[in-house]
């Protein structure tokens, strides 16, 4: 199985799977952003089962199905929720939620808001094509102003989502920003999100050339960069005006907060006791005795 | 003025307090079921709350008396109202016989007071005189519990724990205001102005003294639940805040989700991880919990579901209390799955109930209901000390192996369930319908052998149904169906009839049916439903199930639970009286 991959011993054909019907179009920009991630993780030595993918529903939500690890594929919007459950229950497994800009920033909004608030000690990786593709090109929350589509006839009218901007506001952990058309840059930040302690959101841009014909793989080469090497990620207001630029839009690692305390650590159930919930059973002693309580005895 | 109630048939006596949401009266409430308790007194109390936090008018009944009571009468022996407005508010309840206590310049002229057996006692006055109005809630504590015949060191004990986090001033005050309300009585008695004498109960000792949704809570953690997420919503909440509170003590993950979808939706996902988790809401908040549990149907995940019925429709009346959300709880969720619905009629169901939905929902793989409502969350009593012998948490899970597969085709519809990091294998859960490994298929015929499999675990549901409760005499003629929280109400209303050709059927599972239900009503030759809706919801399941239609039926819908009177005098205008 081994094979030396920049020095590393997981290869990450170890996450594919056999004999799958994918059911992405040709050109889909997923297929980088499976590849890419099975890669990082591969660096990273994750485990198949150690790790654990959530999704909500779409087409970037299908992703775990062409991945061999394990797998809640949840309802539409509501990944994040599920993925906070299992890191808290077993934090032993890493955990990632994945989906695309319609689940994460439209059905699964509140849960976006909160979950940053929350901080639990996941990854956050949201494909970006600002359209709506498995329900037939309807605009997203990301969709670009005078975007046309059958329901938006006359063009998207509504302020598009930002959703690097509303992570920043919360001061999140780790907000990122990638593109599903460079491999190694996303594979890179992809690793330090992965190995953020605590939440960490990365939007990757990538296009969809069944619905999407304004976004394409040319418009995103031209109006994105590279954040400089001397960006600070540490400074909150920085990283906020960088996330509002609207003429090109920069990609890389935004803003990093490495002083927060993950949810798994500030609920305090693993404080004394580091099982998992799976291995521990309610202590009938303690709770005798908490029963005894309720007979007001002298 | 006749004021002697040391006759009162079955040594039992009603008091109501009544006051404004703010006066404390939860606080008497507390102080005094616990110092009854303490005294040997049976007990029960239950209350009546308008949804705010400040004003409105609001009631306690507590219930006193020699033998166990377990229900809300609608007759009040003793008011307590603590401001203007009270007496009205329980004004159709007031009878010739009820004795008010009262201040007369704090409730002035809001009654006629010829027409009632008034005492004035200075309860404000007392306070003033300690420091602060505010302790008059405290001096009724000491005047009540005084009349009584309860012993000082009793009262001033408990006074003392109750306040012991408080700084040592307000202790103090408290404790010197219960003493002049105490004072109060003695003056009361010597002077021969009332005179109460209710035999205490030995057994009453050795019990406990608890309200269902600590019932609720505490067989959940007997159950195994060790993480909770919710949204607070009356009346569910203090199943939240009961766990919250013993979150440390047994390793309880409790968290208040920013929305019930986001509740349901971590409750499953902690068990796909190893959890038993639970979720505590009421109608509105499971409406929104609806597409999450049909998630568990479809992902066959255990989960365990209080809901704690309210008045609805939408937002209805936040506080008060109602059984219509039976068939809500029946039919939510989108597809078909099997479910199984327990609704706890004594408190102490709430305890052995939920602790046993966590091994069902764990067994089956299904979700769970404990479905209660306002009156019995909100209601409480003293009862034997439960029972931790047959305490089990059985859990269900397999270590996986590398070939695992989560929804491996059984013949009785169970697969193994795994979780991820206990085994090699892995554990792929799809809320599209789904191969035997958990992935995505459009597999027609996959799909038809997945529903069958699926809908076949509804027929071992069935073979461990809880049988209704047959209380009264075997060889009834007429048979009251009722079900979950109206259980003590309907016993003691069908107990006053004092007729030995009725007896009551009382359901604690409520979905799947039990099978004897059919036999139990073939019996009778006049059958009477009692519900807490206005449609006779249950009746309908019942006779969807059995074919048999209740055509009897009392209902109340006004948001108050039945009182014993009312039932009593309701059931006797249905039977025969030949």
């Amino acid at each position: 199985m081994a094979c030396w991959i920049m020095g590393k011993t997981m290869d990450a054909q170890i996450f594919d799977m056999d004999n799958i019907d994918v059911a992405w179009c040709p050109g889909c920009g997923n297929f980088p952003i499976l590849m890419i991630l099975k890669k990082a993780l591969a660096e990273l030595e994750v485990e198949p089962a150690n790790l654990v993918l959530v999704s909500g529903i779409g087409q970037a939500a299908k992703i775990p199905h062409y991945f061999k690890t394990n797998v809640f594929n949840g309802l539409h919007g509501r990944a994040l929720p599920p993925a906070t459950a299992i890191k808290a229950a077993n934090p032993a497994l890493a955990v990632i939620a994945q989906s695309g800009d319609g689940d994460m920033y439209g059905e699964g909004g509140n849960h976006f808001l909160h979950t940053i608030r929350r901080n639990p000690d996941i990854t956050n990786i949201v494909h970006n094509n600002m359209v709506y593709g498995l329900t037939k090109g309807q605009a997203s929350p990301t969709s670009q102003m005078g975007f046309r589509t059958p329901v938006q006839v006359n063009g998207v009218f509504l302020e598009p989502f930002n959703p690097l901007a509303v992570a920043i506001a919360l001061n999140a952990g780790f907000v990122a920003r990638a593109f599903a058309g460079d491999s190694e840059q996303t594979k890179e930040i992809l690793k330090k999100a992965i190995k953020h302690k605590g939440y960490a959101l990365v939007d990757i841009f990538q296009p969809c050339p069944s619905f999407n014909k304004l976004n394409t793989y040319q418009w995103f080469k031209e109006h994105t960069y590279y954040l400089e090497d001397s960006h600070d990620q540490y400074d909150r207001n920085e990283a906020f005006k960088r996330a509002t630029e609207t003429e090109k839009l920069s990609l890389g690692i935004f803003y990093i907060n490495p002083d927060k305390k993950t949810f798994e650590e500030n609920i305090g159930t693993y404080q004394e006791n580091q099982q998992p919930l799976y291995e521990r059973k309610p202590d009938i002693g303690k709770l005798r005795n908490l029963i005894e309580t309720f007979k007001i005895a002298d | 003025m006749d004021t002697d109630l040391s006759f009162q048939k079955n040594n039992d006596l009603s008091i109501v307090l009544c006051g404004q949401a703010g006066q404390g009266i939860q606080t008497v409430e507390y102080l005094l079921t616990r110092i009854f308790k303490l005294a040997g007194y049976n007990v029960f109390a239950t209350k009546e709350y308008m949804s705010r936090i400040r004003g409105g008018t609001n009631s306690t009944e507590i219930r006193v008396s020699s033998e166990f009571v377990g229900a809300s009468v609608n007759r009040i022996d003793i008011l307590i109202p603590l401001d203007r407005g009270a007496v009205g508010h329980v004004e159709k309840r007031i009878s010739p016989q009820t004795i008010i206590l009262a201040e007369k310049e704090t409730i002035a002229d809001d009654f006629d007071q010829t027409r009632h057996k008034f005492i004035d006692v200075p309860f404000a006055k007392t306070a003033s005189d300690i420091g602060n109005k505010i302790y008059s809630n405290v001096v009724a504590v000491g005047t009540i519990a005084g009349l009584f015949g309860v012993e000082w060191q009793t009262i001033s004990k408990y006074v003392k724990q109750y306040f012991s986090a408080k700084p040592e001033d307000v202790v103090q005050s408290n404790i010197t205001a219960a003493k002049e309300g105490f004072t109060l009585a003695t003056g009361l008695i010597n002077s021969s102005e009332i005179k109460i004498d209710i035999r205490n109960d030995t057994k009453v000792k050795g019990q406990i003294l608890l309200s269902g949704a600590e019932a609720v809570a505490l067989g959940a953690i007997a159950g195994g639940c060790n993480f909770i997420s919710s949204y607070p919503m009356s009346p569910s909440t203090g199943v939240l805040v009961f766990l919250a509170g013993k979150a440390k003590d047994f390793g309880i993950i409790t968290e208040q989700a920013e929305d019930e979808i986001a509740a349901i939706n971590m409750a499953v996902g902690a068990w796909y991880a190893g959890a038993r988790a639970m979720v505590t809401t009421s109608g509105g908040g499971f409406a929104l919990m609806i597409e999450g549990l049909s998630l568990a149907g479809m992902l066959e995940s255990p989960i365990v579901i209080h809901l704690a019925q309210r008045p609805g429709p939408a937002t209805g009346l936040p506080t008060r209390t109602e059984q219509a959300d039976l068939e809500l709880a029946l039919y939510a969720g989108h597809g078909e799955f099997p479910r199984i619905i327990l609704a706890p009629g004594k408190i102490e169901d709430g305890f052995y109930l939920t602790q046993r939905a966590f091994n069902l929902a764990d067994k089956y793989q299904v979700p769970v209901f404990i479905l209660t409502d306002q009156y019995f969350v909100d209601s409480c009593y003293n009862t034997d000390f439960l029972d931790l012998s047959n305490i089990n948490v059985e859990k269900h899970v397999v270590k996986t192996e590398v070939d695992y597969e989560r929804y491996k085709l059984t013949a009785n519809g169970i697969s193994p369930r795994g979780i991820p990091g206990f085994g090699r294998g892995l554990v792929v859960v799809d809320s599209d319908e789904h191969d035997q490994a958990g992935h995505i298929t459009e597999d027609l015929g996959l799909r038809t052998k997945m529903v069958d499999k699926r809908l076949r675990k509804f027929e071992l549901l069935k073979k461990e149904v809880i049988q209704p409760e047959l209380i009264g005499s075997g060889s009834y003629k007429n048979l009251v169906v009722c079900w979950g929280s109206t259980y003590n109400i309907v016993k003691e209303a069908v107990k006053n009839l004092g007729r030995d050709d009725i007896a009551a059927l009382h359901f604690k599972q409520v979905y799947p049916l039990p099978g004897e239900t059919m036999e139990y009503l073939q019996r009778a030759e006049k059958t009477i439903i009692v519900e807490n809706n206005a449609t006779a919801q249950f009746a309908r399941l019942i006779r969807l199930n059995t074919g048999i239609d209740i055509e009897n039926r009392i209902l109340k819908y006004n948001g108050l639970s039945f009182s014993v009177e009312e039932l009593t005098e309701e059931l006797n205008g249905m039977l025969d009286h030949g």
